[in-house]
């Protein structure tokens, strides 16, 4: 593998080439990030952020006490989010543990979904403590279940002793399996990396080992999604892109509940990485909750009511 | 409601409604608005729009402004205790508070600048202000400053349309807390909030005579500065005014502080986090359409990192949203006049004519009202007059260094010394560079950052004393600092 002609796969290349990265300046950071929390998006540009939103969504459902009839009604309501509106866009994909993935897949495809993609979170989710033939028959696993995206979790363990080549290798492993069959989001977890430096360099490696997207957190760790982390992100695939002419996408999960989180998210890439990345191939948002908020501000931009939740379908 | 294609934000204009702005104004003096005799428009530089006119302060209103000033000071606040004064300083401060959206939404009317700027910089800023010296009015012996100040009396008070009301609360709330009365001048571009000012004055019921306001032009402010009645004067402004006072008060026994013009130097180190050096440099200089007199105005580049620094630069000014002030998110707004944008348009000729290259942000401009786009020029060296003059707008000038040595040396050969920034991860290089730097105010890894508790001031032509702080007390007091 070329790895874009930036490291060769030694421990050494890896070690100049991250090396190389500018530090991030947390106070400004967080400044920029709440500056942009102040854009004021209304009206037209309000409903086209909803639409745009909903049709990012990952909507996650990563419990214990999953059952085939939970996932199967999430399958349903990722098609439809709204059985009374079809104007309605479906989500981008489903999220679910790999012995989910073949009964997602079934029923999307049952109830006219096959444009909604499976990821199946890989890797010894949420932890990533396992050995790597496990995690590479975790992946297989749901590749053959018929996934067609792998959240995989990098081995944090691993990153914060400055193992970073085996942090690499897993990537590349793991990318190698999912071939042409599927796209790999890498999962920080940057609630335990902390330091914002540490995200702009989990950032830079997983790009140079063939992520298609990166992503902020399984949504088992807080914080998870912060507007400055995912600033960072952003701002680290708009700079892979000018060295490699390659787009990684970005998918922050965990924390973003409601119609206004979702649209300063928007926000971010708008004014970081630009409007390319304002689609679902290259921005996705891990949620649950926050599918059934936009439903209910987007019912009320049309109606100009709050509409009792009870018009919004639970699950 | 049709969905557009692309996530151009939608206008989200603030109301005015909030506001309601007089046909016409008079001064205020002896608490209370008494009419003026001439007058002349005050315009909105986004829209050319009439607001409002107001008087222009001739000899007599000066003097029945410094005469209820004297007598304020005389018979009330001089004997007041600090505790009491104190009071009234906080009171005004929550009503500011209170009234922040109104203030705000004025000064964008008058001013030009961005409401997201007046909202969350300028109003919360001048309000903070008067709570920072309302604390300190009854503890003025322990500020370090000996325990036997005195206020000089009548404080003489010129102040710039760059933050209206943030100058007047710089100017007014350090007097007041020391014990001395005032007689303001707000610039002629922008008098609006310092009249609602005066209305918070009635509102928190402080003594009469206690704040004049007049309004006029540069005559008035002569008026002022001249006048035998004025024990202190205090000016921000432009350095060629600050002259012009200087040498009218210098066989006079008024004491004087000036805050006058810059060329701030914004330096970036190859070791500087990149990403939020650019915010800092947009942030030196676009922030208030660079109408800042401690703006970063001069970039000045480690040459190995300066092509990436100028790229990013460049993709970031491309977002900076110019236009509507009024709209909640727009970034740069109207330069304030019609004269200040010849002056800025005279100025980046010259740096065209001396072969400095020019780029502007993308931008399309209002078709009405006073407008430059942001715009930096490269190839700019210390013989340029763009690296020497003050453009006082949206224009950066951006030299290179190779050393540090030599970044300090170039950051330094300017007649000004207001303000720097330093931008490096290295600590120590941050450390050694502040104090190489001969300038009132260095920022490391930020710049344009402002607090009550901070004296701010300037070396050289960039002025005398310091506002804000401890060190900004000591200007309203008899025996301390500058006499």
């Amino acid at each position: 593998m070329s790895f874009y002609g930036l490291v060769d796969g030694t421990d050494t290349s890896l070690k100049n080439y991250l090396g190389s990265l500018s530090g991030v300046d947390q106070v400004g950071a967080d400044a920029r990030a709440a500056m942009l929390a102040t854009r004021s998006i209304k009206t037209t540009s309000k409903r086209w952020a909803i639409d745009m939103a909903i049709s990012m969504v990952d909507l996650t459902t990563l419990e214990g006490a999953d059952t085939v009839g939970k996932v199967q009604a999430l399958c349903t309501k990722a098609v439809r989010p709204d059985p009374t509106d079809l104007t309605v866009p479906s989500v981008g994909a489903v999220c679910v543990y790999n012995d989910m993935v073949a009964t997602a897949r079934k029923h999307l495809d049952l109830v006219g979904g096959q444009h909604v993609g499976v990821a199946a979170v890989s890797t010894a989710f949420p932890s990533g403590r396992a050995s790597m033939p496990v995690k590479l028959r975790d992946t297989r696993d749901a590749l053959d279940a018929g996934a067609s995206e792998i959240d995989m979790v990098i081995d944090r363990g691993a990153f914060l002793s400055g193992h970073y080549i085996d942090v690499f290798n897993e990537i590349v492993a793991i990318k190698e399996l999912c071939g042409t069959r599927a796209h790999l989001k890498v999962i920080f977890e940057t609630g335990e990396l902390v330091t914002y430096d540490n995200v702009r360099k989990a950032s830079f490696l997983a790009m140079a080992a063939g992520a298609d997207f990166i992503k902020t957190s399984t949504g088992k760790i807080a914080p998870a999604a912060t507007a400055p982390v995912v600033l960072v992100m952003l701002e680290a695939v708009r700079d892979f892109y000018s060295m490699t002419q390659q787009r990684i996408g970005v998918k922050p999960a965990g924390g973003i509940r409601n119609t206004k989180d979702a649209i300063k998210q928007l926000v971010l890439v708008n004014e970081t990485a630009g409007p390319e990345w304002l689609t679902p191939s290259l921005f996705r948002i891990g949620a649950s909750a926050l599918l059934n908020d936009l439903l209910m501000q987007r019912m009320k931009m049309d109606t100009g009511y709050y509409a009792s939740p009870a018009y919004v379908t639970i699950d | 409601m049709e969905t557009p294609v692309s996530f151009d934000y939608a206008s989200a204009p603030e109301s005015r409604a909030i506001v309601s702005i007089k046909p016409k104004y008079g001064h205020f003096i002896a608490g209370k608005f008494v009419a003026g005799s001439k007058h002349f428009p005050t315009i909105n530089p986004a829209t050319e729009e009439v607001l409002s006119h107001i008087a222009l302060a001739g000899k007599a209103e000066v003097d029945a402004a410094v005469k209820a000033a004297r007598k304020a000071y005389t018979t009330t606040w001089s004997k007041m205790s600090g505790k009491e004064r104190g009071k009234y300083l906080f009171r005004i401060a929550r009503i500011m508070q209170e009234r922040a959206r109104e203030f705000a939404v004025l000064e964008t009317l008058d001013n030009g600048k961005p409401i997201r700027e007046s909202r969350d910089v300028d109003i919360p800023l001048a309000a903070a202000h008067f709570f920072y010296h309302a604390g300190w009015a009854d503890k003025l012996e322990f500020a370090g400053l000996g325990t036997s100040t005195k206020p000089h009396g009548v404080a003489g008070q010129i102040i710039p349309w760059n933050f209206p009301l943030l100058m007047l609360a710089w100017k007014v709330a350090p007097a007041l807390a020391t014990g001395n009365t005032v007689v303001l001048k707000p610039a002629e571009s922008t008098s609006l909030t310092a009249l609602l000012f005066a209305e918070v004055c009635q509102q928190a019921e402080l003594p009469a005579g206690v704040v004049n306001i007049v309004t006029g032009d540069g005559s008035t402010g002569a008026l002022i500065v001249n006048h035998p009645g004025i024990d202190k004067i205090a000016f921000t402004g432009s350095t060629e005014v600050g002259k012009i006072i200087a040498r009218a008060v210098a066989s006079t026994p008024k004491s004087v502080t000036l805050e006058l013009g810059g060329k701030a130097a914004n330096i970036i180190f190859d070791d500087a986090a990149i990403d939020e050096a650019v915010e800092g440099i947009v942030n030196g200089i676009f922030f208030n359409q660079g109408h800042v007199c401690c703006a970063g105005s001069r970039l000045i580049l480690q040459e190995n990192v300066a092509d990436e620094v100028l790229e990013k630069l460049k993709v970031r000014m491309a977002k900076i949203r110019v236009g509507d002030p009024m709209d909640k998110n727009t970034d740069v707004g109207a330069i304030n006049s019609k004269e200040q944008l010849a002056k800025i348009i005279e100025l980046t000729a010259a740096g065209d004519a001396e072969g400095a290259q020019r780029w502007s942000a993308p931008c399309e401009l209002p078709s009405k009202g006073f407008w430059f786009a942001p715009t930096i020029f490269t190839g700019v060296t210390q013989a340029h007059r763009i690296a020497r003059e003050e453009i006082f707008g949206p224009v950066l000038s951006v030299l290179t260094f190779r050393t540090p040595q030599e970044a300090i040396d170039k950051a330094n050969n300017t007649p000004f010394g207001l303000s720097a920034g330093v931008w490096s991860e290295k600590g120590s290089r941050i450390l050694w560079a502040t104090q190489q730097l001969r300038a009132g105010v260095v920022w490391a890894n930020t710049f344009n950052k402002f607090d009550p508790t901070s004296p701010f001031g300037g070396y050289k032509e960039s002025g005398w004393g310091r506002e804000g702080g401890r060190h900004g007390l000591s200007a309203y007091l008899k025996g301390v600092g500058h006499e």
